[in-house]
């Protein structure tokens, strides 16, 4: 019987991983509708045009550099070298903290040129950018907390937890807050 | 009446030895843990179901007083002014501005809190844990953040009721502009902004619930429980939490929009406005339009979130009833998906007077009359459930064919309203109202009156009294045709919904009397729902006492469980399943619980 049910629960994956995969089905939603809304948008008269500055591009390849770090952290964990595991986690955290600030410099870019992002006298444009980028920005900041999160909870107690289940999910989730950039950074620069 | 008597005089079953001795108690339940911030998905269900039917209650309480002003638009009840004060009724009529904050309210709160939050929130967690044999959803947390969240988003909607500009007062859709500038009605100021934050709490109470629920029925399902084993509720669940986790967000997405524009000084919606007192605003090159794409990109998967729930439960229901396998399982399942894909390719035929491409319109036309087809299948499997079986009219089953009654109805009209080009003349009006108050708002009221009845024993050890059952279903059936069967006729006439006062237009004052009939009706609809809610009320504590384990005679599997199951359902090992849920009248046996094991002379169903 027993060997049964565990053969049966072998080949499925853990439910917080499947609830994750729906969830991120569920933010892809949210962006796909913000996204078709500029498409809409930008073909409807008074669009303004504009390059994006070029601090995106540094934001995107730090994002790129933490996904790295991400699966080294849990290759890490796997490897049963927590201090390794333990490193790796922060400075993928600590990236993630670089990769708003840039985020955070570009728009500061943006207004130094005269582009007015929000308020009287905005264009949509930009105001989009501050919706869809900023919202990216606070997905990416709920993955540092449970990066910190999941890192703490490892060393809080004095057993050593080598179970990378937890950190598994995280790192999903990292790597699709890195995708979803990846995305918006090509939609946002190269959809005429 | 006793239902039970008429049920449970053949085959009793091995089960029924059990009685009420097994309580499964694994550790201490204080009564904050146990009933209020509880973990246990029976308990969640039934927070959303009360919670829902306070919110019904008031929904319901402000048709009536907007009813009675489309009724007696020359009445005036000097008593109200004493009762809910001088913004909402004065001169002993209901204003104007209090008028469109109790359509508007009465339409979010009935649409998101009652059908959406009450509905499949009660029954998928109800159900899904109890029918595919788990011992709670997948994440219990989760879960309960779920019913908290929309317990807030409760709080904040109840409190737009009280602020003194009032509450949101521009429809159910919140269109812009009207919705994003305080400054054009009273009814968008802070009113508003509590509809916003409200809506943004149970969107997120949705996302939580639905993650699980999905969670729930592809990973925790009991062996042998496949897919094509389980009962048709758990797929009309499965379908709508996968519905409203890929809609929800974008209407968040169209909420965040509308909140810059609100408070940010964006111009995604609003674009060369002149408002009266104010002047010219700054805003330009917004979209109001680009609002209802997103809008509706929800709006129409929701009225599918809201009916597929009672669409699965009145499977169960009219086939557990009439005491025959339900005809064509798969082609349920399959009309199901069909109407899940369909729901998110037909969210344009809400805006075909928006000025929208006639090409592109026609092509929403073919794809809304598609929908047609799936649902002629569910309509014909039910009746053919129905044809030639043993019925038992038990209230829960009447309020299942009630169901199909007013799908078949209001799904009618719907064909007329799917053509574009009949709309260009039925926009708006009042047909539109009754088709879709007959096709979702009565029929899923129908479901999960169905529901409750069906499933109350279940949640409570106790039934609900028959005679006010019966008398429930009766006036609720023929007050439903009552009231929004006129209303075709009103809207077919041209007659605009949402006015105030038709008494005063030429054209329209000639329905003063079905009016004034069709408000008398609905006020003795609301008083019957009392009934109801006194018999809920009354039967937890006072109710005959369940004595079987399988009152219904039903083959799934929450029957299986102690009469009042304790967290984590079984008191022992969870059983396994060997067959589908619908093995009624099978080889000569009344029915075949899903527990049993195939025999090896059986025939194949």
């Amino acid at each position: 019987m027993m060997t049964a049910a565990a053969s049966n629960q072998r080949n499925r994956i853990h439910p917080h991983k499947f609830t994750l995969w729906v969830a991120m089905a569920s933010i892809c939603m949210m962006f796909a509708g913000l996204t078709s809304a500029y498409i809409v948008k930008k073909n409807q008269s008074n669009w303004l045009e504009f390059d994006l500055p070029v601090v995106f591009y540094y934001s995107t390849i730090v994002i790129l550099i933490s996904s790295l770090t991400m699966h080294l952290a849990v290759k890490a964990i796997k490897a049963r070298e927590r201090s390794r595991y333990k490193n790796f986690m922060l400075f993928t955290a600590a990236l993630g903290v670089v990769f708003g600030y840039l985020q955070w410099t570009g728009f500061a870019n943006l207004k130094n040129h005269g582009i007015q992002l929000l308020g009287n006298g905005s264009n949509p444009a930009a105001s989009f950018l501050v919706v869809i980028i900023g919202l990216h920005v606070l997905h990416v900041l709920g993955g540092i907390i449970a990066l910190l999160i999941t890192t703490i909870r490892a060393f809080r107690t004095g057993t050593k937890v080598y179970t990378s289940t937890p950190v598994e999910i995280v790192a999903t989730y990292w790597h699709f807050v890195d995708l979803l950039w990846i995305y918006l950074f090509i939609f946002l620069n190269w959809i005429k | 009446m006793s239902t039970e008597a008429v049920l449970q005089a053949p085959s009793a079953t091995h089960h029924e030895a059990h009685g009420d001795h097994h309580h499964e108690h694994h550790h201490h339940e204080t009564f904050i843990t146990k009933y209020v911030f509880s973990q246990d998905h029976k308990m969640i269900a039934k927070q959303f179901l009360i919670t829902g039917m306070v919110w019904a209650v008031l929904g319901g309480l402000m048709s009536v007083l907007f009813r009675l002003q489309l009724g007696y638009p020359d009445a005036h009840f000097s008593w109200l002014q004493d009762i809910l004060g001088k913004f909402w009724v004065e001169d002993g009529r209901i204003t104007p501005q209090a008028y469109y904050a109790l359509v508007t309210t009465h339409g979010t709160v009935l649409v998101f809190f009652v059908l959406t939050a009450g509905l499949s929130g009660t029954f998928a967690n109800f159900l899904i844990p109890l029918q595919v044999g788990a011992r709670d959803m997948a994440s219990p947390f989760m879960n309960m953040l779920s019913y908290w969240f929309f317990f807030i988003a409760s709080l904040v909607m109840l409190s737009s009721m009280f602020v003194e500009t009032g509450p949101f007062s521009g429809g159910w859709t919140a269109y812009p502009p009207l919705s994003a500038l305080g400054t054009a009605s009273p009814g968008s100021k802070t009113g508003m902004d509590l509809w916003l934050v409200a809506m943004a709490l149970f969107v997120v109470s949705s996302l939580l619930g639905g993650l699980n629920y999905i969670a729930t029925v592809l990973n925790m399902r009991t062996k042998g429980m496949s897919m094509t084993r389980m009962p048709l509720t758990i797929w009309a669940l499965f379908f709508t939490a996968v519905l409203g986790v890929l809609s929800f967000p974008v209407l968040f997405s169209g909420f965040i929009l509308l909140i810059f524009d609100r408070n940010f000084g964006t111009s995604f919606y609003l674009s060369d406005i002149y408002i009266n007192g104010v002047g010219a605003l700054p805003n330009e090159g917004g979209s109001a339009i680009l609002y209802q794409h997103l809008f509706w990109f929800l709006g129409h998967p929701e009225v599918y979130i809201i009916l597929l729930p009672a669409m699965g439960m009145v499977s169960e229901i009219l086939s557990t009833n009439a005491r025959k396998p339900i005809f064509g399982y798969i082609a349920m399942i399959g009309s199901m998906f069909a109407i899940a894909i369909l729901a998110f390719l037909v969210w344009a035929h809400h805006m075909f007077v928006t000025g929208l491409n006639p090409f592109l319109g026609s092509i929403f036309v073919l794809l809304t009359l598609l929908i047609a087809v799936p649902s002629a299948i569910k309509v014909f499997n039910w009746l053919t459930t129905l044809w030639r079986g043993n019925i038992r009219f038990t209230p829960a089953m009447l309020f299942a064919i009630g169901f199909v009654s007013l799908f078949i109805s209001g799904g009618l009209t719907g064909i007329w309203l799917g053509n574009s080009a009949l709309d260009i003349h039925l926009h708006d009006t009042y047909f539109v109202i009754a088709h879709f108050h007959i096709v979702m708002g009565v029929a899923s009221m129908f479901g999960m009156f169905a529901g409750i009845y069906h499933w109350y024993p279940k949640m409570y050890g106790r039934y609900l009294n028959n005679t006010l059952g019966y008398i429930h279903f009766w006036i609720t059936m023929i007050g439903a045709y009552l009231i929004f069967w006129p209303m075709h006729y009103e809207g077919l006439a041209g007659m605009p919904r949402r006015y105030y006062d038709y008494s005063i237009w030429e054209s329209f004052k000639q329905f003063a009397e079905l009016n004034r009939f069709i408000s008398t009706v609905a006020m003795i609809v609301f008083m019957t729902q009392l009934l109801f809610l006194f018999n809920f009320f009354y039967s937890i504590f006072k109710g005959r006492k369940v004595t079987t384990l399988n009152p219904w005679n039903s083959n799934t599997l929450e029957w299986t469980t102690p009469i009042r199951p304790g967290h984590g359902n079984w008191v022992g090992e969870i059983p396994e399943v060997h067959r589908w849920a619908y093995d009624y009248g099978k080889d000569g046996r009344e029915f075949i619980p899903q527990t049993e094991a195939v025999g090896a002379d059986e025939s194949h169903h």
